[in-house]
């Protein structure tokens, strides 16, 4: 109950900064927009080449492009937090009798509820050009991203309490998150790949992710892809929960 | 006699950096009791942030033990941080959100309901006089403002033992005496209070008793009165026209002068009996041709007990 009631405190607290903060609001808003303005064009006849899995453009596009929303927003969450180490916020928030899961739960959920509302909106403007998705589909969907949010931010924090600084964060981060992305077929599905890349992805757990998104928006809601990506997905984010946590335990700074 | 409210064995706390450990605290003993005002004093990088750390549960200590607020500090954490409040050096407070927001949210911390949290975040904004800005975001705030609101977020859930953390550094000194009754207040509520600092002034005029601390070993403790009792006698402070070096080397090997040294342009010495010394020393002055252009008597003052306890000046390290 205790760490119910924290972790809903610690939500409250950066939820607050968050819709306090018009910028910010509007640009989580613009992003999906941008994607789908300046990005979807190009797919078009990209999906008319030979290997090219059924189920039109933005049926393969648009679960790639959420697992990206979901990896890279995330990704960037630790930058806030080295700015509050340094304020003295984290070690102050320590001193309290908080429940150190919810000082990372808190505030990861404000991260996952930003881009699951982000991604709601993508798939929404996507209708019109031709995205098709059944409804429970799309709470699927949503929930595996908001999985991939999880478990990177988990991952960002835990990171950020390691190094404690931006300098050292952010090449981290981006050199690792890049590769990820790359190997798990979202820019372009796998089948297109040499059999050496496909090797490598088998063992990138956002692959699985990816492919299960793909299966969803391709009306395979029951095929076996759907459940393997989600337990993947949550098995390595109760991980990363529990790695995030030790470190708001331990945070030294 | 009360159990104290902090006692410490052979605390020790080692960092490891690639091949090298340094020991930031080498064995401490320490014992604060209830109600009072205990200073820590010590230059930067002496281990005074690292105990502090230790006993506020932040940093898990690399050998030894204490006992906190009557908690076990290894075995009972979540004991201790209900009972004690720490305002850290960075203060803690977020820049984007206002101060009332910050008490509130610090009270719901500490288990109080939204309205009992509200009420006591109003009371402490009117302690410490912070109606002007408890409702813009922190960002905004002077110095001693956002200095009284770090206090402020401490002392939300009434804890028996307040730590600070160089509570005036880099405070005007108008601000800094708020600091300092502030602090006077909650002692005069009975809330013990352990501060650290390396202003001497500060340890004088605010602490009931003093713990000094070097390179991570407590080097003298007590009240302020008792450690300049124990370095004997009085200072002479004299300036010379020209080199007071010339002054110092006259000086030094007497039998009267216990110590000397040059500080600020001026030569010091101990000596067991002022009005005894000084005639001596204008003789000794005159005749080997040294103009006299200021001379004092003084009792040693605190940086006279680190002197003397650690061979340097707190003045010089502190700067």
């Amino acid at each position: 109950m205790k760490l119910l009631r924290d972790t809903w405190l610690v939500f409250g607290r950066y939820f607050g900064l968050l819709i306090r903060n018009p910028v910010w609001v509007a640009l989580g808003v613009l992003q999906p927009l941008l994607y789908l303005i300046l990005f979807a064009p190009l797919l078009q006849p990209v999906a008319a080449l030979r290997g090219f899995p059924h189920g039109g453009a933005y049926n393969v596009f648009v679960p790639g492009l959420l697992v990206q929303l979901g990896l890279f927003s995330a990704a960037g969450v630790g930058f806030s937090l080295i700015a509050e180490l340094r304020a003295g916020v984290i070690e102050r928030l320590r001193v309290t009798p908080v429940s150190r899961v919810a000082l990372l739960l808190g505030r990861a959920a404000r991260d996952v509820i930003s881009i699951v509302a982000q991604s709601l909106i993508l798939i929404l403007l996507a209708l019109p050009f031709g995205l098709s998705v059944h409804p429970v589909g799309v709470v699927i969907v949503l929930a595996l991203i908001a999985l991939t949010a999880l478990l990177t931010a988990a991952i960002g924090y835990t990171v950020a309490l390691w190094v404690r600084s931006e300098d050292s964060y952010a090449p981290i981060i981006f050199t690792s998150s890049l590769p990820i992305l790359l190997l798990s077929g979202v820019l372009l599905p796998l089948g297109f790949a040499p059999q050496w890349l496909r090797t490598i992805a088998a063992i990138n757990p956002l692959s699985y992710a990816v492919e299960a998104a793909r299966a969803v928006f391709n009306d395979q809601i029951s095929d076996p892809s759907v459940i393997k990506g989600v337990t993947i997905m949550l098995v390595l984010t109760v991980l990363a929960v529990f790695m995030g946590a030790r470190a708001f335990g331990r945070a030294v700074a | 006699m009360p159990e104290p409210v902090i006692e410490t064995t052979q605390l020790r706390r080692v960092f490891k950096s690639r091949k090298r450990e340094v020991q930031a605290v080498a064995g401490v003993d320490l014992t604060v009791s209830q109600g009072e005002i205990f200073g820590f004093l010590g230059p930067n990088g002496a281990g005074k942030t690292t105990t502090l750390r230790m006993l506020t549960t932040l940093l898990p200590p690399s050998g030894g033990n204490a006992r906190v607020a009557g908690f076990d500090l290894l075995t009972q954490p979540a004991q201790i941080r209900e009972r004690i409040g720490y305002v850290g050096q960075a203060g803690g407070s977020d820049r984007e959100i206002t101060g009332r927001r910050e008490l509130v949210f610090q009270g719901r911390l500490y288990g109080k309901s939204l309205a009992a949290a509200t009420s006591r975040a109003a009371e402490l904004i009117e302690m410490l006089e912070l109606e002007n800005c408890a409702d813009r975001s922190t960002g905004t705030y002077s110095g001693g403002q956002k200095r009284r609101l770090d206090i402020g977020l401490g002392l939300v859930h009434d804890p028996q033992l307040l730590f600070l953390d160089e509570p005036t550094t880099g405070l005007d000194p108008q601000s800094r005496a708020r600091v300092w009754d502030e602090v006077r207040r909650m002692h005069d509520r009975g809330t013990t209070v352990f501060l650290t600092t390396h202003y001497l002034d500060e340890a004088d005029a605010l602490c009931d008793r003093i713990a000094i601390i070097d390179y991570g070993k407590i080097v003298a403790e007590g009240t302020p009165e008792e450690l300049k009792r124990a370095v004997a006698g009085d200072v002479v402070s004299l300036s010379i026209d020209g080199d007071q070096q010339r002054a110092l080397d006259v000086l030094s090997d007497e039998p009267f002068v216990r110590e000397s040294r040059l500080e600020d342009g001026a030569v010091l010495l101990y000596v067991d009996r002022g009005e005894v010394a000084m005639p001596a020393i204008l003789r000794l002055l005159d005749g080997s041709g040294l103009r006299l252009v200021t001379i004092g008597l003084h009792r040693p003052s605190l940086d006279d007990v680190f002197l003397r306890q650690t061979g340097r000046s707190l003045r010089e390290v502190a700067a």
